[in-house]
């Protein structure tokens, strides 16, 4: 892993994907995946707010003490999410209603909370945002992958259009209910980092 | 009066399950579940913390955040309520460093045993997540007390049977790239499943 502007904003790509390598950010996932709507808007949400928390916390690294320097970071997230918030109340009211408490649970979402702690707290201003808006991105892959999955197969249906006429509305589809529920989401994230691994050899792992 | 506590735990254990039925503290749930032991350690850093958080922060809800809750102080018509995540993400860190002082001090074999977890409960969404819920349904403060233990205890066991699971995996013959991650998610995806059986049980 390089500093360089390119590779921090790709590397979270596919190479060092927050939630298929690094484990963070699992929470919001699965729940809101079912459609495709409330996926863009939640992955747009947490891109935002993981850049624009790395770029504040990177900004103030050297005057945090160390001792209560969870307490600081948890704080900055928590007034960029309650902004992220009241932006998504005012012009999407609706989506927002959908997303309940997990605009919310942002705050929480580890991957803001460990991309500050393993890079904002030791990089300058500019790399950090670069890395927030990288991360971000590499979460929305994943969370766009599973939403379409859901959204098609559950529903048979992409953004609201209707891609596999259902058979209770006179088409042919007849959907699978399963992938209206949550279990659904950890099957296909697990379908896909297998894919990802037999693609990358290197992210194995050993036992 | 007893009936209703007891329905509030059980729901809380069982029908609504953090990890397993609300899918809250998953980064945790699947980072730290390699062993029984660990599993344990973290399990119990979770009801502790759950149990102290929820009813505290009701009690600043009630008396502090909520629509005219200031009118004891004599302030009306004062609505705080927007604070509320920034306070109680502030009550959570908190607590946790007081909780990991005091075991430093009192219990030190405890604390050598799940010291290193309780920084990372900060960041668990099961612990917000339960809060919020308290919020969104009203508790009040004796229930918040019953409703903070009970996900807790339900986040613990689904944690121990996860490790559980995960320990007798190390034996079967996974496809390499499956291996580790992979294999636990889709575990994670049978037991949620099983744990829907409960959903449609009214108490």
């Amino acid at each position: 892993m390089t500093d360089k502007p390119k590779n921090v904003v790709l590397d979270p790509l596919f190479n060092n994907n927050p939630i298929a390598l690094q484990v963070l950010g699992i929470c919001s996932a699965l729940a809101i995946t079912t459609k495709l709507e409330t996926v863009i808007v939640m992955a747009v949400a947490v891109t935002v707010v993981l850049g624009l928390t790395n770029s504040a916390i990177s900004l103030i690294r050297n005057h945090i003490p160390g001792s209560i320097r969870i307490i600081v970071q948890m704080t900055i997230i928590a007034s960029m999410v309650i902004m992220v918030d009241l932006v998504l109340k005012a012009y999407a009211y609706n989506i927002s209603k959908q997303l309940s408490i997990f605009v919310g649970l942002i705050i929480t979402n580890c991957i803001i909370m460990g991309r500050a702690e393993a890079f904002a707290m030791s990089h300058p201003v500019g790399i950090s945002f670069l890395d927030g808006i990288g991360n971000g991105l590499g979460y929305s892959t994943i969370l766009i992958v599973v939403g379409v999955f859901r959204e098609l197969l559950g529903s048979g249906r992409l953004h609201g259009q209707v891609i596999l006429p259902l058979s209770t509305e006179g088409g042919w589809y007849v959907s699978n209910g399963l992938m209206l529920l949550p279990p659904s989401a950890f099957f296909i994230i697990g379908l896909y980092i297998w894919a990802l691994r037999t693609w990358k050899k290197d992210q194995i792992e050993r036992n | 009066m007893i009936e209703s506590y007891l329905s509030i735990f059980f729901t809380a254990v069982f029908v609504e399950n953090m990890a397993l039925s609300f899918f809250l503290g998953m980064c945790t749930f699947i980072a730290v579940s390699k062993t029984v032991d660990t599993a344990i350690g973290l399990g119990i850093a979770v009801i502790a913390i759950l149990t102290l958080t929820v009813p505290v922060n009701n009690l600043i809800y009630q008396y502090v955040l909520r629509e005219d809750a200031l009118v004891w102080a004599g302030i009306h018509g004062v609505d705080l309520s927007f604070l509320g995540l920034i306070c109680y993400i502030g009550v959570i860190a908190a607590m946790v460093q007081i909780l990991e002082m005091t075991m430093d001090k009192f219990f030190p074999a405890l604390y050598n045993t799940m010291g290193i977890f309780l920084p990372l409960i900060t960041v668990n969404c099961a612990i917000l997540g339960g809060v919020l819920f308290m919020v969104e349904r009203n508790y009040n403060f004796a229930e918040s007390v019953v409703f903070g233990f009970g996900s807790g205890f339900g986040w613990a066991i689904a944690i121990v049977s996860l490790a559980g699971i995960r320990e007798k995996l190390k034996y079967s013959n996974v496809p390499n790239g499956l291996k580790g991650l992979g294999i636990t998610f889709i575990t994670v995806g049978l037991m949620a499943m099983a744990f829907m059986a409960f959903s449609g049980i009214q108490l």
